[in-house]
């Protein structure tokens, strides 16, 4: 069992994303946005965070540097969720030092596949 | 293990819908050729959310439309494409049908695949052109990928994996990497140690070793490839086929198929899920549910927590009570008082709603119905924030819009019409609470209303009487009759005179009054008023014989005292006051009711003039009581429907109090004359 942070601003995506590494035995903290996720860091440590790019107050590109910027997250991978198809919204997560992505559209099958090839 | 996305799809359409109103929001706010780049991101995030969402639930068609949006949006944003007119015209267009869209998903109906079509050709071709030459095939939403992939090797892969000294920075992992490679195939890892320090030259944190791998099995490159897609650029990577294996064996055939296949079954699999998803959705759309804040709800559980501290207060009263704790009693009953008008209060603001859902809808439609009409038109609205009771606000919209329509058709005149005053008409929407209603008022600085017209209308149509005199609001109170519209042409916007006595009607059904002020030339303002909510209501207690009747405030005039000699009995009107110049028709409740042992001597009893419909009557009754609230109950359900009663309820003492049906009232006493 790992602790994992979910941030994005879709509800339904944070329920799915949720739900799924709930029933996976996983515990999970949700946040709205960049802000209420680096709040949380700040309070906990987890084992992996999982963030969309896009969103108000502060986006996920700018969320990973803060996180990298943490002593405890300095090595916690970080995964985006991105629906760009075209390599630059990647590399953009990956050079602010994000440990991956997970390309939207997915569905928990393939989000748990991921997710346990990080956590090993 | 398997999850059931569905029941995720109903907070993915409610999130959409509301993304669509951003979207909608945005998009008017947005004046041609700036470049709001806040504004623009925010429009592009709905879109971009809208289409994530879409894609894990599988709905394609709306996936690819909002795809497109999203293209011309991001243009947009990087400053690559000019904000048109067209464009954002056009984007608005597009908001409407993915709305569409996303209802017809959720009632499981056809989508209107033509318009979807034609949008999406138009968003296409304004994206070709201005961008002919790049990126129209990712636009249409074919993402396919290239069709030329080298074959499989015979055997297996050497793989060259020498990290940069940073990789872990990024919280990757080579024995992630390894794992995963080994689930494709026979792995072997050789590591490198050449690139490593000396212990005391060692930073922890850094990544000295390097490996080379060998992979036997049938993974193409791609997939072997993809492994390592995280970390490509944090590495140096060699991937080759392994040079000592021997030839394909004749089974490399099948298995360039099985991917075929799985991919089928898959896809299948795809299909059914949607399927199933709308199915979910299409039940879960019909119950009604309404979002609370969640200081809101604590604010009740903290009401209830010093509700049960009183209560358990008056229990230990109650064990051994006796005279000398009297005061006590007082005290907690009191503070019992207290917590159920505050517990009211706040489970009633539950149900409240910010009228900022009713509100939102008017800019889109100011804007298209302006457009039409040639007029120039600015929207001012204020209050948004008004909070009203949900089944007030869902019985709300039709008559504002109809009132919005009316003064965008009728009020505002075409700039040229305009004489002095700046050829931009304002119409504004304003809502605020005062002394326990809310007030919603819809102005405009229009022509106003053509006085003579009306009273010409008035006359012709026998609701006024030739050569006498009539105040304006007697007047201008003549739009709310059927049938009257002044409107010199009829239009497809607002159409003929068969609207304001229906605006009428459905706010007095909510319980609520409407007025209208105007100024020739000048603009007019029609002022409607609401109770807070409809399940409980403000009522005058009076007395009539034994029995208790309930007047709502909302609807009493004043009360008076009756001197005989005001008094007349007019043919074919039965009793009338002379009061502030006019007669007053007199209602006995008593007779109404057939109330046993009341004041049948008018002096001895009082009149309380109320008002109905631009109409009013004095309801003769013993006296008045107390005023409180009142919370309703359905006599039609309880009993049966009787005329000039609304409902009833429990009064204090037990006892059952007949809340008056003030229109139906008059209606029955204009029957009887």
């Amino acid at each position: 069992m790992a602790t994992i942070l979910i941030v994005d601003d879709s509800a339904s995506m944070r329920q799915m994303v949720e739900f799924t590494l709930k029933e996976a035995g996983h515990q999970v903290m949700v946040a709205e946005d960049g802000v209420m996720a680096l709040n949380l860091a700040k309070g906990a440590t987890s084992d992996l965070v999982i963030t969309d790019v896009n969103m108000p107050n502060m986006d996920g590109i700018t969320l990973i540097r803060e996180l990298r910027a943490l002593p405890a997250y300095k090595f916690t991978p970080i995964l985006t969720l991105t629906t760009e198809s075209t390599t630059d919204k990647k590399m953009e997560g990956k050079d602010a030092g994000a440990t991956g992505w997970i390309v939207k559209p997915f569905n928990p099958e393939k989000l748990l596949a991921t997710v346990n090839k990080v956590l090993g | 293990m398997a999850i059931d996305i569905g029941q995720f799809v109903q907070t993915f359409f409610e999130e959409s819908l509301e993304g669509l109103d951003i979207m909608e929001a945005g998009l008017l706010a947005l004046p041609p050729g700036a470049a709001d780049l806040e504004q623009i991101n925010t429009i592009f995030r709905a879109a971009h959310s809208i289409k994530g969402g879409s894609g894990t639930f599988g709905f394609k068609e709306v996936t690819d439309f909002t795809h497109v949006m999203e293209t011309l949006l991001d243009k947009m944003r990087e400053g690559q494409m000019a904000v048109t007119g067209e464009a954002v015209n056009n984007l608005l267009e597009s908001v409407d049908c993915l709305r569409e869209m996303l209802m017809a998903v959720r009632q499981n109906t056809d989508i209107d695949s033509a318009r979807v079509e034609n949008l999406q050709g138009r968003l296409t071709r304004l994206l070709e052109r201005n961008n002919t030459a790049s990126r129209t095939a990712d636009a249409t939403g074919n993402l396919g990928s290239t069709a030329s992939q080298p074959p499989p090797p015979p055997g297996g892969w050497l793989i060259n994996f020498r990290p940069h000294l940073d990789l872990m920075h990024s919280g990757n992992d080579p024995v992630r990497i390894f794992r995963e490679l080994a689930t494709l195939g026979d792995l072997t890892v050789r590591p490198d140690f050449s690139r490593l320090p000396r212990l005391a030259e060692m930073q922890p944190e850094d990544c000295y070793l390097a490996w080379e791998l060998e992979l036997r099995g049938a993974a193409s490159q791609e997939v072997v490839t993809e492994v390592f897609a995280w970390v490509e650029d944090d590495c140096d990577l060699s991937i080759e086929p392994l040079a000592d294996t021997v030839a394909p064996p004749p089974a490399g055939a099948t298995a360039a198929e099985e991917p075929g296949q799985g991919e089928l079954l898959l896809e299948r699999r795809g299909g059914d899920r949607r399927k199933s998803d709308r199915r979910g959705a299409g039940t879960a759309a019909d119950s009604a549910s309404i979002r609370v804040g969640i200081d809101k709800v604590d604010a009740v559980i903290n009401l209830v927590g010093e509700l049960v501290t009183t209560q358990s207060m008056l229990s230990a009263l109650g064990v051994d009570f006796d005279m000398d704790r009297i005061d006590k009693l007082h005290e907690a009953l009191d503070q019992l008082d207290r917590n159920t008008r505050d517990l009211q209060e706040h489970v009633m603001r539950i149900r409240m709603l910010p009228i900022s859902s009713v509100f939102s809808r008017f800019p889109r439609m100011v804007h298209d119905i302006s457009e039409k009409l040639g007029k120039l038109v600015e929207l001012k609205i204020s209050g948004e924030q008004t909070e009203i009771d949900k089944t007030v606000i869902e019985k709300i919209g039709d008559p504002l819009v109809h009132l919005v329509r009316n003064s965008l058709d009728h009020g505002i005149e075409p700039p040229a019409e305009r004489g002095g005053k700046p050829a931009t008409g304002v119409i504004t929407l304003n809502a605020y609470h005062k002394s326990g209603s809310i007030f919603i008022e819809v102005g405009d600085d229009g022509r106003g209303l053509d006085r003579d017209a009306l009273r010409r209308k008035g006359l012709d149509a026998g609701l006024l009487r030739p050569g006498e005199e009539y105040s304006d609001e007697q007047i201008h109170e003549l739009i709310f009759h059927p049938g009257l519209s002044t409107a010199k042409q009829i239009s497809d916007v607002s159409g003929r005179g068969v609207g304001m006595d229906v605006v009428r009607r459905n706010i007095q059904d909510v319980g609520g009054r409407i007025q209208i002020a105007s100024q020739s030339g000048w603009g007019s303002k029609i002022t409607i008023c609401l109770p807070l909510t409809l399940a409980i209501l403000d009522g005058q207690l009076v007395s009539v014989g034994h029995d208790c009747y309930i007047i709502p405030l909302l609807s009493i005039v004043e009360s008076v005292q009756i001197r005989a000699e005001a008094i007349n009995r007019v043919a074919g009107k039965g009793e009338v006051l002379r009061f502030r110049g006019q007669h007053l028709p007199i209602l006995r409740l008593y007779e109404q009711f057939g109330a046993e042992n009341a004041v049948t001597n008018l002096e001895n009893g009082l009149l309380v003039v109320v008002e109905a419909d631009g109409r009013q009557v004095g309801l003769f009754v013993d006296d008045l009581q107390g005023q409180q609230q009142i919370s309703i109950k359905s006599l039609e359900k309880n009993f049966r429907r009787v005329a000039g009663v609304a409902g009833a309820t429990i009064l204090g003492d037990g006892r059952v109090g007949l809340i008056l049906d003030i229109s139906g009232l008059i209606r029955v006493n204009n029957a009887a004359t």
